[in-house]
């Protein structure tokens, strides 16, 4: 569970300029319709970010953040995981790394933290400007370095940070973890009244639980399309996709957007349209896209007739939403975002990714091995081995990042995944 | 009769085998793969139509394998090296389950299934830890000649241990070990144990199943061979060129694809 999806964002840089026209690649089918209507809604809510600063408040959240509190209080949200994965698809990573490098962060630290941090301190960044947070608002449900990389923002920015702190899922969940979480958003509420000037409206609340629960079942079917054959988009659109149900999670337009690319997908099902043409094997993707190379491995694997059509990481914002309740929106947030993928043990994991694989009638897994997320990358080997032992799925572990290209190796990722096409083919 | 070849170019050798129709190896060459691959291919297939007594006109068709074979214009297909040790081992020892290859610029291990097929496998990282390279580094730190390593290592009295995997760690670490006059020999022993548990990491990681060959040129070093048998408690089939394992199973493919 983290950021979400940057190409989907590209098109505000090419205002105004001339975009040379890509070169169709045979082995697609025809594009989504779709994909126009989440450039608009992307880039509108940049483009409206940069007139919030002074006229709304502003808070900077991560990815697995209970968002829906935020809503009743009209704060702005913007995500820097997503503006990470912006800048690592518009190759601007290792760039941006540097600089949070030459101020003492050190190149074991996550990427986004690293780009992040980059963009605070040389103002750089592929979306024309970010506007300056008046909130912070982590939670380690991801991982703890958000803790510390939030820390540091507010110390830079001189703001408050509101740390929703998810106690880790060993076996399961307690009811005093319950009420230590529930607790916690008790004491953010006056917080955020201060911050938005604004009184808390406990109706509201639950009206954006409501919707932002709907949006992400919603997302949940959007996925289920994939099981069909020819599954109806990759696993590469859905992490463009995804980016409504990460940064506009609560808000109507993720809702309705959703809705919207099921219709489209359900019609291409009905039609028995592909995403591929030639879909012969279909594969499961572990871990954060490598957001500059989704377009290179996104034509490898077409071409070799295989698609991938599920990732445990674009299920992540979809797994954990029945748990949501709005007749009950503190104890079921506490749930739904305490339980979420990289705060849950690996036997949970390793569960997930078993019903994944059959009910997705997945040939092959990729494991991408992120220098970034520890978190995400820990017990993948043992996954592996395990997945192989129980249900001789064939995969192949790749070691990259997921923006920042100076630990990815070409050739040797050429080569496994070569090995893993010839082992698919036997 | 028709032959047939495989191309291996790697980091450190270009390794040609000639096969004919009835599998059996008519010719091999092994030469260094310098800064032309594609030179250094021409060269090796040469060496080894000589040595075969046949002319290209004979050869029906060539796989060429390893990290230049994108630089073999010569090649019909193009196979990974994973795929042409598994081949290779599972063609000299038929009851290979495991293949350990250590080469030049990367280790690893392979599970083998029925018929030569890869079913699993694992590379080492982007790092030389683990490599060829690394006793290759460590050989002209010692001034000991790469294929005396091995034997050397055997006559050691006691190990010193190195603590780092890092290449550029060990070396320095390799540095203070002589200052401070450490036999050679001790310091060789600790090297090679060095190499064997960072690639024990991966022989756990995909499991052994069967009976393990070794190939690649670091399987000639007989220090390491020991250590890793010890590790194993079996023994390793290793063929006498454990180098030319990646050609022998490129060129059995190319036989195969003409069948």
């Amino acid at each position: 569970m983290k950021d979400l999806g940057a190409p989907a964002l590209m098109g505000i840089s090419k205002v105004g300029k001339k975009s040379r026209p890509i070169k169709p690649d045979p082995h697609f089918g025809p594009p989504l319709k779709c994909t126009k209507r989440l450039k608009e809604i992307m880039t509108r809510h940049y483009m409206l970010s940069r007139y919030a600063e002074g006229a709304k408040p502003v808070a900077w959240v991560t990815s697995g953040a209970p968002v829906e509190v935020l809503r009743p209080f009209g704060i702005y949200t913007v995500y820097p995981e997503n503006h990470g994965a912006l800048c690592g698809a518009k190759k601007m990573g290792p760039e941006l790394c540097a600089v949070a490098e030459e101020h003492g962060y050190h190149q074991d630290l996550c990427s986004y933290a690293r780009i992040d941090l980059g963009h605070y301190f040389s103002g750089k960044t592929p979306a024309g400007k970010l506007p300056k947070p008046d909130l912070l608002f982590a939670s380690n449900n991801i991982c703890q370095t958000v803790a510390y990389w939030y820390k540091a923002l507010s110390h830079y920015l001189k703001i408050p940070l509101i740390l929703f702190d998810t106690p880790y899922n060993f076996r399961e969940i307690t009811d005093s973890d319950i009420s230590y979480m529930v607790r916690q958003f008790e004491e953010m509420i006056p917080v955020l009244e201060q911050v938005s000037g604004r009184q808390f409206n406990y109706r509201k609340l639950q009206e954006y639980v409501r919707i932002g629960k709907d949006a992400s079942l919603t997302w949940g079917e959007v996925l289920a399309t994939m099981k069909s054959r020819p599954a109806p988009m990759t696993i590469f659109d859905a992490f463009g996709h995804m980016v409504p149900i990460v940064s506009l999670r609560g808000l109507p337009l993720a809702l309705e957007y959703y809705r919207t690319l099921l219709s489209e997908l359900r019609e291409r099902v009905s039609h028995g349209v592909g995403a591929i043409k030639r879909e012969r094997k279909r594969l499961m993707w572990d871990n954060i896209a490598i957001w500059y190379k989704m377009r290179d491995h996104s034509s490898l694997f077409a071409g070799q007739g295989m698609n991938f059509v599920t990732a445990t990481y674009t299920n992540a914002w979809a797994e954990t939403t029945p748990y949501m309740d709005e007749n009950r929106p503190f104890e079921s947030m506490a749930r739904a975002y305490s339980l979420v993928i990289l705060n849950n043990n690996l036997n949970s994991r390793l569960e997930l990714m078993e019903r994944l694989i059959k009910e997705y009638q997945v040939d092959g897994l990729v494991i991408h091995s992120a220098r970034s997320c520890k978190p995400y990358s820990v017990g993948q080997y043992d996954l592996k081995r395990l997945l192989m032992e129980r249900l001789e799925v064939p995969s192949v572990i790749i070691e990259a990042d997921i923006t920042d290209s100076r630990a990815y190796s070409e050739e040797q990722t050429r080569t496994r995944l070569e090995a893993f096409f010839e082992a698919m083919e036997g | 009769m028709d032959y047939f070849a495989g191309i291996d170019v790697g980091s450190l050798s270009t390794d040609v085998v000639i096969l004919n129709g009835g599998g059996e190896v008519c010719g091999y060459s092994i030469i260094e793969t310098g800064a032309n691959s594609t030179e250094a291919s021409e060269d090796a297939l040469e060496n080894a139509l000589a040595q075969a007594g046949i002319g290209r006109g004979d050869l029906v068709k060539i796989v060429a394998t390893g990290y230049g074979r994108v630089s073999v214009p010569l090649a019909d297909r193009k196979f990974t090296e994973i795929s042409c040790h598994a081949l290779g081992a599972y063609y000299l020892f038929p009851y290979t389950g495991t293949v350990i290859d250590i080469g030049g610029q990367d280790s690893k291990v392979i599970r083998v299934g029925e018929g030569g097929k890869v079913v699993d496998f694992t590379m080492n990282d982007k790092c030389a830890a683990g490599t060829g390279r690394f006793l290759e580094v460590m050989a002209a730190k010692l001034r000991v000649p790469l294929d005396e390593m091995g034997d050397l290592s055997l006559h050691a009295k006691g190990e010193v241990q190195i603590s780092s995997v890092c290449t550029v760690f060990a070396e320095s670490e390799v540095v203070s070990l002589v200052a401070r006059n450490h036999p050679r020999e001790e310091i060789l022993r600790g090297l090679h144990r060095a190499i064997v548990s960072r690639v024990w990491s991966m022989v756990k990681s995909i499991g052994v199943n069967g009976e393990v060959t070794m190939t690649g040129g670091v399987a000639k070093n007989s220090g390491v061979v020991v250590l890793m048998e010890e590790r194993l408690g079996k023994t390793i089939h290793i063929h006498s060129e454990p180098q030319i394992i990646g050609a022998l199973g490129a060129a059995l493919l190319a036989r195969r694809a003409f069948g």
